[in-house]
């Protein structure tokens, strides 16, 4: 069952839509200029892969905290507000890999018109590479 | 036998200077096309995507105070005797939403550091609050970073 955003029908274990990204080099590059994060592992291919170890370029791990929150905010629009956001980057992924955002509804308080939803983004293999947990409050 | 001495610990408590920033609607439209946003009101730079004060609280350093990997040194922290850094988490409390033309004021905070026994030996966790105010005190957000070290 895919959730509708309102706090008067939601059910707990109610899905969100998945989204998939396929984050490119531009996106990555674009991303770390707005930060000033400088870390070669996102954009010196051979850096990451023969110093570091790493398969590729690795994906900087608050955009995926960032896609990870768009599950619900997209979802819930202007209806309501993200009050609180908790998740913690477990695996690294890289550039050309496609992840897939989404979640589930575990907690609705109707009286604090409150929802509480685990969410997750997968790799392709399935792996949750940023569990998370947010909750949102209806306007 | 544990890895943390007295002097590390004594980092316990340890504040940075408060960072003062002025958000602009360029930053927020910057931020919003590169996380791809799909709302408008983020696109168009009216009010900032949740996540956006990562980007407006991450340090901006010379050129010359970075190591060769990239990577700006943290003068919050102390020299960790473990250095190799693994998964990070976050909690963040929203109190507020953050619009073009706000002046945010930003206080991080080295709130704890402990180690446990992992599998392959010691692990150091560190914790670092960032409580985000507007200039006349009141509460944007409160950020709790976790990081673990082996």
């Amino acid at each position: 069952m895919t959730a509708q955003p309102d706090i008067g029908t939601l059910a707990v274990g109610a899905t969100l839509p998945e989204t998939r990204y396929t984050p490119d080099n531009i996106q990555l590059f674009f991303y770390n200029a707005v930060l000033w994060n400088a870390h070669r592992i996102h954009y010196d291919l051979p850096y990451a892969t023969e110093v570091e170890g790493y398969k590729g370029l690795v994906i900087a791990g608050p955009m995926l905290g960032d896609w990870l929150v768009q599950a619900v905010d997209n979802w819930i629009g202007d209806r309501g507000s993200v009050q609180r956001v908790e998740y913690s980057n477990r695996m690294a992924s890289f550039i050309g890999e496609t992840l897939t955002t989404g979640g589930t509804v575990t907690a609705v308080d109707r009286d604090a018109r409150t929802a509480d939803f685990d969410l997750f983004v997968k790799n392709e293999s399935g792996d949750v590479i940023t569990p998370g947990k947010v909750t949102v409050r209806f306007d | 036998m544990g890895v943390l001495t007295p002097e590390v610990l004594a980092y316990i408590g340890r504040k940075a200077p408060p960072r003062t920033e002025v958000v602009t609607r360029r930053d927020i439209r910057k931020y919003a096309i590169a996380t791809g946003q799909t709302q408008r009101k983020y696109v168009d730079g009216d009010v900032a995507p949740p996540l956006f004060h990562v980007a407006l609280f991450w340090d901006v350093v010379p050129l010359d105070e970075l190591t060769p990997d990239g990577v700006s040194v943290d003068r919050l922290l102390p020299k960790f005797p473990l250095e190799k850094a693994m998964a990070g988490g976050l909690d963040i409390r929203y109190h507020d939403p953050i619009r073009p033309g706000d002046v945010l004021i930003g206080n991080r905070t080295l709130t704890n550091i402990y180690e446990k026994e992992g599998r392959s030996g010691p692990l150091i966790f560190y914790e670092v609050v960032l409580e985000v105010t507007r200039e006349d005190g009141t509460p944007v957000l409160t950020e709790k970073t976790t990081r673990l070290l082996r």
